[in-house]
């Protein structure tokens, strides 16, 4: 089969499905609802489980208890519904069941808009919901890369029994690009020694999320890190463009990261020397090959569509090394490659000093337009 | 089992099939044992403990799984029928059911209550009504009475600011979803034998198909209550049953015509 016009989101719950999803749950909120609208259809037609649930909290819930059985489960939602889905995505991540999540980010916070924006990249990432707990989280730039990350990210749900998160915004979610979509996997339902199927001819199953004795859960958040670390050693994706001379390197994930590579041809083709860095595992976080790239560099440019959330990251493995400059686009407004080629070039003309404060000099900048 | 020290002929009472041998960690006096066994009971007489997953609430039930000798899954505060939904629509022929408080269905888990019974899941809820919140040690429950004295209603339920109790066998009655919903006591042996007979009702009910089915069983919680374990026997009869009246409230043609 050739390559296909789709939308992002529909071409995303296609993957999904084609990747042997058992069990979709979701509520309505823009802009992913064509990823609800879409399974509502086709799971019905090949016989699996679809519910619009009442709420974000009903949803992730049906995933949970759908979770607890090992298929292959998934919800999807946008920012405000994300928030709303907390409390259970931490009770998944505390009973070590395995599910994935399409956050469609929007323009926040509160209700914020519909917009694309990358505002929540602290929230996924470095948690969320409450307790110790490190979800996988993966963030594609284009709706091919979220097709193809779309049974990668069971795979590693299945593996580390975690949360794994493809996070996009609603640009890539609404965008129509030209698709290759996976061959249709078969549903095969692993026999888990820890799911619950009604306890025939083996000893009963209890699956929690409480551990009163305090003890045995500090080993239980032992165990959630153990596999954690496995998932750091094992799960760090990212692509590198033009590198191989590059004096100067931007880092960008997801859509910010696909505007930037523009940005760097248009930079190129007046003869600077500049890469781009695009994490696309943004937790874990590459941060060893942030650290090797820089050793080679003269200086950074981070560009995200929030205030520098990713830029902490960037922080940590360039450790004041060479200079970072911030710049970021907020509340919905896209960055259009323009900008960020005079970023580059404001960079290469005044580097600043390594240990400049980045975001404080970018909101000043911001402040004074 | 441990061997007999009955003869086997003589032998009237036993601990189900179903039940395993962990001490109870109920108060003195509470009905969430009688409960516990009723489904036990029930689940052995179909002989579906080996394709039953008990969904457990946030409350005293916490640890129903403790008890009940199935698969068990434990849900966050009010999730319990969501969850339920999640393992019912990937595993449709098992027997799912949550078992839950009045604060874990009636308040902070009423949208997923309703929205469980309106989309007919087939699933089994057992309620447990005993008009209080009893983990956190007894504060104002949405079934909390009229006047009532809990930790956060000190001077009695003063419905001017602090509302009605909510009559959840009543409300579901009305949606279209529900195959069977019904009220029972469990305050006395005749009482808890029509508990036993609504809860089998309700497990065939999901067994054929039929809808969601909720049995809510009014229940004591002398602890809470601040009575003696005798004393809420009769306060139930008192107070709640005229509050909430037994009966059944739901019980579609299909349901009726079932034979147990």
């Amino acid at each position: 089969m050739g390559r296909e016009l789709w939308k992002g989101n529909e071409a995303i719950a296609e993957a999904a499905v084609r990747a042997g999803l058992e069990a979709y749950f979701g509520y309505p909120i823009t802009p992913q609802n064509e990823v609800l609208e879409y399974l509502s259809h086709r799971m019905p037609e090949l016989g699996r489980a679809f519910v619009q649930a009442e709420s974000e909290p009903a949803a992730i819930n049906m995933v949970y208890g759908a979770a607890c059985t090992g298929a292959r489960v998934m919800t999807s939602s946008s920012s405000p519904g994300i928030s709303l889905m907390q409390e259970g995505l931490s009770y998944i991540a505390g009973t070590e069941v395995p599910m994935v999540l399409v956050n469609v980010m929007r323009g926040g916070p509160g209700l914020g808009n519909i917009a694309p924006s990358q505002g929540d990249y602290n929230q996924i990432c470095k948690g969320g919901g409450h307790g110790d707990y490190h979800p996988v989280v993966l963030a594609p730039a284009s709706v091919q890369e979220a097709v193809d990350l779309m049974p990668v990210a069971f795979e590693i749900a299945h593996k580390y029994l975690n949360i794994c998160t493809i996070l996009i915004d609603g640009s890539i979610g609404q965008m129509m690009e030209p698709v290759l979509l996976p061959e249709m996997q078969p549903v095969v339902r692993k026999v888990y020694d820890w799911a619950v199927s009604g306890a025939k001819d083996r000893k009963r199953h209890v699956l929690s999320s409480i551990y009163l004795d305090v003890p045995t859960e500090e080993k239980v958040n032992l165990r959630i890190l153990g596999r954690w670390r496995q998932a750091q050693e094992n799960e760090i994706r990212f692509k590198e463009y033009f590198l191989e001379d590059a004096e100067y390197i931007v880092i960008g994930f997801g859509t910010a990261g696909r505007i930037a590579l523009s940005a760097v041809r248009a930079a190129r083709a007046k003869g600077i020397k500049v890469g781009l860095f695009r994490p696309i595992s943004v937790n874990p976080f590459p941060y060893k090959q942030v650290e090797h790239i820089c050793q080679r560099a003269k200086s950074l440019l981070v560009v995200e569509m929030n205030t520098g959330q990713m830029l902490k990251d960037v922080q940590a493995s360039v450790k004041n090394r060479i200079p970072i400059r911030f710049y970021g686009r907020l509340g919905g407004v896209m960055p259009f490659p323009d900008e960020f080629v005079e970023e580059i070039q404001e960079m290469i003309h005044n580097p600043g000093k390594p240990e400049d404060d980045s975001a404080d000099l970018w909101y000043l900048r911001m402040m004074a337009r | 089992m441990a061997t007999p020290i009955v003869n086997i002929q003589n032998l009237v009472y036993s601990r189900p099939q179903g039940f395993t041998d962990t001490p109870t960690h109920y108060c003195p006096g509470c009905t969430h044992g009688t409960a516990h066994r009723l489904v036990a009971e029930v689940l052995e007489e179909m002989h579906v403990l080996d394709k039953t997953i008990g969904v457990a609430p946030v409350g005293c039930a916490v640890f129903a799984y403790n008890y009940i000798d199935v698969d068990f899954v434990e849900a966050a505060h009010g999730r319990a029928p969501a969850m339920a939904t999640g393992i019912k629509r990937v595993l449709p022929d098992r027997v799912v059911f949550s078992y839950q408080g009045d604060g874990d269905l009636a308040s902070i888990g009423m949208a997923e209550t309703v929205h469980a019974a309106a989309r007919g899941e087939n699933i089994t809820i057992i309620f447990i009504n005993n008009a209080i919140y009893g983990m956190t040690g007894g504060q104002m429950a949405p079934t909390t009475l009229p006047g009532m004295k809990t930790t956060s209603s000190p001077n009695g339920r003063d419905v001017e600011t602090q509302g009605y109790p909510v009559r959840m066998a009543e409300m579901l009655a009305t949606l279209d979803g529900g195959g069977y919903i019904v009220r029972r006591s469990l305050h006395d042996p005749k009482n808890i034998r029509l508990a036993k007979k609504a809860i089998r009702t309700a497990f065939e009910t999901q067994v054929h198909g039929l809808g969601f089915s909720m049995v809510e069983l009014l229940s004591t919680c002398s602890t809470g209550w601040g009575v003696t374990p005798v004393q809420s026997l009769s306060w139930l009869e008192e107070h709640m049953i005229p509050a909430f009246p037994l009966g059944d409230y739901k019980i579609t043609p299909s349901v009726a015509a079932l034979k147990i």
